[in-house]
């Protein structure tokens, strides 16, 4: 925190946003021909592909399978080009075999696996351009391209980061916010029941600020679902003009 | 080795109980099992046991070159181990995905939340700092691992000792323990964790889930806090839907837990530092728990009997008086004689009669009778088996009671000097009872 002010008395944010301002969200869907589902979202400056393929037949071994639900398989990486440093290896280190199980755990959640058992649903993950929010950015791209690959859905997923500064949740955070070591949730919301598909917490946050915080989250993920939701639309109308 | 599938049997009995708000062993809701904390011999070691789930955790420290990007803090390695040791389906070797989360989860807890002060650890900025390296090894898995290990972790690296070290000019000079005390690190706060775990779609929650209630939970929620109430770390996983309220609840609960295992943890510390100032006893062999079948002791259980005593006392008086059995002393042979019918005594009796005489002599030398005298209404004397059959209606008051109800047969052994009589004039008999 040395330095950075982070929230100027204006309320104004190091990028120039509201407290409880999204950065700006842009989406295309099908942006894959071979895989059955793609996304490209960029949120602010970060920026996330996903492909989804399946349901199919369980790769690998047979004995992974479950005979009553789905197998949800994810795979995070970070390309090599995405960080001001350049990253030696995208993937299969600590932090991304982590962020990996944790796209999994959401998507368990969220994917209505019982109509497929015995079969596999993959999610790959890259993140192309990294400013904050990677999880987040993930779980969106991610809910799109599921979207786009016409798997069932209990309700969109939508992720959304929040700080902590100043008494004041700071919503969706940029990598500047991240780094200066406050703390930051990380919420996956299924934001028509809001139930909490996902819930993270790294730094110190004293417990009477919790409730604040997981409501801004709260907001901040329903806005997110009103503009993936008209994305999805738009995209939808589109494919059927062109008919 | 994969772990053996839980049967259907086991899993509708763990949920069942969960919905009956019951556990297994006996805690309720919010209980957490037992937290014993042992410390080492050397500084830094700590075992855990919390409940049946063992951890051992062992901080260490070596000087390196920092981190370029921090160059006048020190570095802190955690580094948890799910051996088989602890459980037959943890691999060998490589980690397994939960080990990785839960290597990301202590990280998180206790490196990103600052509990220990890094740049204290730094000697020459840029150059040397101290690694601080923290391995938590599971020894025994009965659920619940994460809490007993960031337990283990925050109680091994308040009790951690580092080697002194001061810097002259260029001059670094390392103090070996003998030399100089070693320093504690300094610890800002502990932060520690508190698992909930959720069954039947999030309405039912437990703490500290044990192995089987951790198999058949459908997710969990890990609250890591201090004892500021601050949260240091929060985790909701395993493909659990929560609400916002259930989340708050959760911080709720664990806010009264970490205050108690705080509370554990500081008496352990301070009964070591006594333990150690007083030249006593330390160390892990020592800490470990007595559980031998041959203790020396027997300890007192207080149990209460007063109403057991009273019904007996009840039925006794209401019982019949029984029937008249008492005084029927059968003497068999030398040295013997039995009062109530019992079975027919056969090694005795065989006794040829003068060498039992003899005895019988010598014995009346020794000692004078204490007049004890039954008084004897008839002598059988029985040919083969000499059995002399005495009826003892009436006593006198100096004779020996046989104050039993029972309908036990006794054997009673006469003394040599009480069977002076018999010698001499079998008519009179006299008898003691030896305390039983």
């Amino acid at each position: 925190m040395a330095g950075v002010e982070l929230l100027s008395d204006q309320g104004y944010r190091v990028d120039g946003r509201r407290a409880s301002e999204l950065r700006r969200v842009q989406c295309r869907l099908g942006v894959l021909g071979q895989a059955d589902g793609s996304a490209l979202l960029q949120l602010g400056n970060t920026r996330a592909l996903a492909v989804v393929s399946g349901p199919h037949e369980i790769r690998g071994s047979k004995s992974k399978a479950l005979h009553d639900r789905a197998v949800v398989n994810c795979q995070y990486s970070m390309a090599t080009f995405s960080t001001a440093e350049r990253k030696r290896r995208p993937h299969g280190d600590r932090k991304s075999i982590e962020m990996s199980l944790h796209l999994r755990q959401t998507f368990e959640t969220a994917i209505l696996t019982q109509l497929f058992p015995r079969s596999q649903i993959d999610i790959f993950v890259q993140i192309l351009k990294s400013d904050g929010g990677n999880y987040c950015v993930c779980v969106n791209a991610a809910t799109m391209a599921l979207v786009d690959a016409g798997i069932p859905l209990q309700d969109y997923v939508c992720a959304c980061s929040v700080g902590f500064v100043d008494e004041t949740p700071l919503v969706d955070v940029c990598y500047a916010e991240e780094a200066a070591g406050g703390p930051v949730m990380a919420v996956a919301l299924l934001p028509r029941s809001e139930q909490v598909a996902f819930l993270s917490l790294d730094s110190r946050l004293h417990e009477d600020h919790l409730s604040g915080v997981m409501k801004a989250a709260t907001v901040a993920c329903r806005d997110l679902h009103a503009v993936l939701s008209r994305i999805v639309k738009e995209t939808l109308q589109e494919a059927t003009a062109g008919e | 080795m994969k772990e053996t599938p839980l049967s259907n049997c086991e899993r509708d009995f763990v949920l069942l109980a969960v919905r009956e708000k019951k556990r297994l062993d006996g805690r309720q809701t919010y209980d957490y099992r037992k937290v014993r904390i042992a410390f080492g011999t050397e500084y830094g070691c700590c075992v855990v046991e919390l409940g049946k789930t063992r951890v051992l955790a062992q901080v260490s420290c070596e000087l390196v070159s920092p981190k370029p990007s921090r160059p006048s803090e020190g570095v802190l390695f955690f580094n948890l181990e799910l051996s088989p040791m602890a459980s037959p389906g943890f691999e060998q070797g490589r980690q397994s995905e939960m080990a990785i989360e839960m290597n990301r989860l202590l990280e998180r807890c206790l490196r990103s939340s600052r509990s220990v002060d890094t740049e204290s650890l730094c000697v020459i900025s840029g150059e040397k700092v101290w690694q601080v390296r923290t391995d938590i090894h599971a020894l025994n898995h009965d659920g619940n691992i994460m809490d007993a290990a960031v337990i283990a972790a925050n109680a091994a690296l308040a009790h951690f000792r580092r080697p002194d070290v001061t810097v002259q000019g260029e001059e670094v000079t390392l103090y070996s323990v003998e030399d100089r005390d070693p320093v504690p690190l300094t610890i800002h706060h502990m932060p520690l964790t508190t698992t909930f775990a959720f069954f039947h779609e999030g309405s039912r929650l437990l703490v500290d889930p044990t192995r089987l209630e951790e198999r058949v939970m459908e997710g969990r929620l890990l609250v890591a806090m201090n004892k500021h109430r601050e949260l240091c770390a929060l985790q909701a996983s395993g493909g659990i839907r929560l609400l916002q309220d259930q989340v708050l609840r959760c911080s709720h609960v664990a806010s009264v837990k970490v205050l108690e295992l705080t509370e554990i943890i500081q008496r352990a510390l301070e009964n070591d530092v006594q333990a150690r100032k007083e030249g006593r006893c330390c160390g892990l062999a020592e800490s470990l728990p007595v559980q031998r079948v041959t203790v020396a002791c027997a300890h007192d259980a207080v149990v209460n009997n007063e109403e057991a005593r009273r019904r007996a006392d009840e039925v006794v008086k209401c019982a019949e008086e029984p029937a008249d059995t008492e005084g029927a002393v059968y003497h068999r042979g030398p040295h013997t004689a039995q009062v109530g019918e019992g079975l027919v005594n056969s090694w005795v009796v065989d006794d040829n009669e003068p060498k039992s005489e003899e005895e019988q002599e010598e014995a009346m030398d020794d000692g004078d009778l204490e007049g004890v005298k039954v008084e004897n209404e008839e002598v059988e004397e029985l040919s083969d088996d000499s059995v002399v059959i005495l009826e003892t209606q009436h006593r006198a008051p100096n004779v020996v009671q046989l104050s039993d109800g029972s309908e036990e047969d006794e054997v009673i052994i006469l003394s040599g000097k009480d069977l002076m009589n018999v010698s001499s004039d079998w008519s009179r008999v006299p008898l003691s009872v030896p305390p039983c």
